[in-house]
């Protein structure tokens, strides 16, 4: 039993519409206790809707998620309370992050004064200051509003707000996408110190494999809202053409080495590639695609040591 | 905690106004309408309705500083309780314009779906009712009388209200502050209070201050065609009227009455055009909007301005 787990999780934004389009669709996955899960794919595949949707910040169209084996899917919010404390966010990013009247302090007493109610000013102000330490900032960032900061402050702020109410298991959507290269590993060096720290478990979200490379334990690749590959390590041997597609695109830094790159998926036009009905999702990108990829979509098979594959080409 | 933001907010909106002149004056102009209506009973030098037919239309003095009026009233005396009468009912009916257009506003905005779709479709209907015609129809069966022309300005004027509300809380709503509010633990009222209502407050503040503005003269014109406030009650639409017949003799009688509202609405656009300005929490110095009459106010703006 996982720490967390997705059962057949699906999500259509467009619930009246006569053909549903779902960005995420029948996603089973277990993250375990302790471990770091890599969740992947190019923008707009349902990976931030997946982190969301474990969270129940966004709610399911169908499906079950399971916390400590406990279904969460349906909870209101005071059956949810006692769970939210112990699942939590760190959120991409962006100029939105924070209320902009809210200077630090604020923000980060939010979730201090939703669940240590019983405690004294003075006790809960203790726990903004030690978790302002425990990202690295000092306490003269109390009193600054949050669009003051700069990008990395700001991500560290975002993370000090997830972590403050100590969580088990902790979503990190793009927490890296917007920072650059020496902040980059600042934040991810950070993000495994207090994984240490705390004891947590995350879902790494991102489309930054080499970011994905550092962190993880196990790598889920998602495609269409689907879950194509699960690798049970980053040295595992890739499968799936949209995986090696993936890896592909990555570009290199030694510029010797541009000549080599090659393009392992087919250039289509957008509206080719948009998701066919029938069969694998993947089929009018994919190079390895054969008569049956149009006709049944590959189910999630394991192929042994934990290494699950959704492809009829490789799947052996 | 609470006191801490609110201070904050206050402490830079004052800030960012005293820097803004015109907004200033309007402050000011605005405030000392509103003491001069409140405390109308202390510095009035006469009793506005007390009739002297043989201090009839005499041209101003120590004693009548505007002079008196046809029946013999203090003019100034009238356009001070006006005040008290006309600031009153505006801000009556700005109460009810809130009480109604804030919350129907925020749920539309809020819970979308069908309750969004009702009050919206509500507030079309409502948008189609021209005033003017409204409170003709509801006198016409009722009887002339302020309170019947400020229910008809409150039943009509929540509508345009609640759809910039609405607005502002879809815009807002969406949001990642707000997800992770709720991800944090904090109720969807708290969320409404803290979270939506506090970044819908600028919106809220600017239209409100603009609309006491055209209540005033909605007041005033039903006033001076008689369907609102009665005489002898002073009132500044009242006082117009009354004057019409010694427009040609005695001109002075309906400047001050007209000079009173003009100035009070200059007082309270200014006021709200700077509130716009000060209320956004993204204004900095250098990408303040410029506004074309005073491009050289703007530079010494940014010299003196000292908000960080």
């Amino acid at each position: 039993m996982g720490l967390v787990e997705a059962i057949d999780l699906y999500k259509s934004y467009d619930e009246k519409a006569k053909e549903k389009s779902y960005a995420v669709q029948g996603v089973t996955l277990t993250i375990k206790q302790g471990e770091t899960l890599g969740l992947v794919g190019e923008s707009g595949c349902g990976k931030s809707t997946f982190g969301k949707l474990l969270l129940q910040l966004e709610k399911q169209t169908s499906g079950k998620v399971l916390f400590k084996g406990q279904d969460i899917s349906n909870y209101n919010f005071h059956k949810m309370r006692p769970i939210r404390r112990n699942i939590q966010m760190i959120f991409q990013n962006s100029t939105n992050l924070f209320n902009p009247y809210f200077i630090v302090k604020q923000i980060l007493m939010e979730p201090v004064n939703n669940y240590f109610l019983h405690e004294s000013d003075a006790e809960k102000e203790k726990r903004v200051r030690a978790i302002l330490h425990s990202v690295g900032l000092d306490e003269s960032y109390l009193t600054r509003y949050g669009n003051e900061l700069s990008g990395g402050q700001r991500q560290r702020i975002g993370i000090a707000r997830a972590l403050i109410l100590h969580p088990e298991f902790v979503v990190c959507d793009e927490v890296v996408s917007s920072v650059d290269y020496t902040m980059r590993n600042q934040i991810l060096q950070l993000l495994m110190d207090l994984k240490e720290a705390f004891g947590l478990t995350y879902l790494f979200i991102s489309h930054d494999l080499s970011a994905v490379q550092k962190v993880c334990d196990r790598v889920a690749v998602m495609y269409m809202g689907k879950v194509m590959e699960i690798l049970p390590s980053i040295n595992a041997r890739i499968k799936h053409p949209y995986t090696k597609a993936l890896l592909d695109a990555t570009l290199d830094v030694n510029p010797r080495n541009r000549e080599k790159q090659t393009m392992s998926l087919k250039e289509t036009a957008e509206s080719e590639s948009a998701i066919a009905n029938e069969g694998c999702p993947y089929q009018n990108r994919c190079l390895l695609a054969q008569d049956i990829c149009k006709i049944h979509a590959p189910k999630l098979k394991n192929i042994g040591d934990d290494h699950a594959v959704a492809c009829h080409v490789v799947d052996h | 905690m609470k006191e801490h933001t609110d201070t904050n907010l206050l402490k830079r909106t004052f800030s960012r106004l005293k820097n803004d002149k015109l907004a200033l004056t309007g402050g000011i102009i605005v405030l000392l309408f509103i003491l001069a209506g409140a405390f109308a009973t202390y510095i009035a030098p006469h009793d506005p309705t007390a009739v002297n037919i043989e201090n009839r239309l005499l041209p101003s003095s120590w004693e009548y500083p505007l002079g008196t009026d046809q029946l013999g009233r203090d003019v100034l005396s009238r356009i001070i309780y006006g005040t008290q009468v006309t600031l009153r009912n505006a801000f009556l009916v700005l109460a009810g314009i809130l009480i109604i257009g804030v919350p129907m506003g925020m749920i539309a905005g809020y819970t979308g779906g069908r309750i969004d779709n009702f009050i919206m479709r509500v507030a079309d209907i409502v948008l189609t009712f021209p005033s003017g015609i409204l409170a003709l129809a509801v006198v016409g069966m009722m009887g002339p009388g302020m309170l019947n022309i400020m229910l008809v300005l409150v039943s009509l004027w929540w509508a345009p209200f609640a759809r910039v509300i609405r607005g502002a809380v879809l815009k807002i709503k969406e949001k990642d502050f707000v997800m992770a509010a709720e991800a944090a633990g904090t109720s969807k009222f708290q969320i409404i209070v803290k979270h939506i209502l506090l970044n819908a407050a600028s919106p809220i503040i600017v239209l409100a201050t603009l609309n006491v503005a055209s209540i005033i003269m909605h007041i005033a014109g039903f006033s001076f065609i008689g369907l609102g406030t009665q005489p002898p009650a002073a009132d500044w639409g009242v006082m117009l009227n009354d004057s019409r017949e010694f427009i040609a003799t005695d001109p002075a009688l309906m400047l001050w009455p007209g000079l009173a509202i003009m100035i009070v609405i200059f007082g309270l656009n200014m006021l709200g055009e700077g509130l716009n300005e000060a209320l956004s929490p993204h204004t900095q110095k250098g990408i303040q909007r410029i506004k074309p009459w005073s491009v050289q106010r703007k530079v010494s703006t940014l010299k003196e301005d000292t908000y960080e």
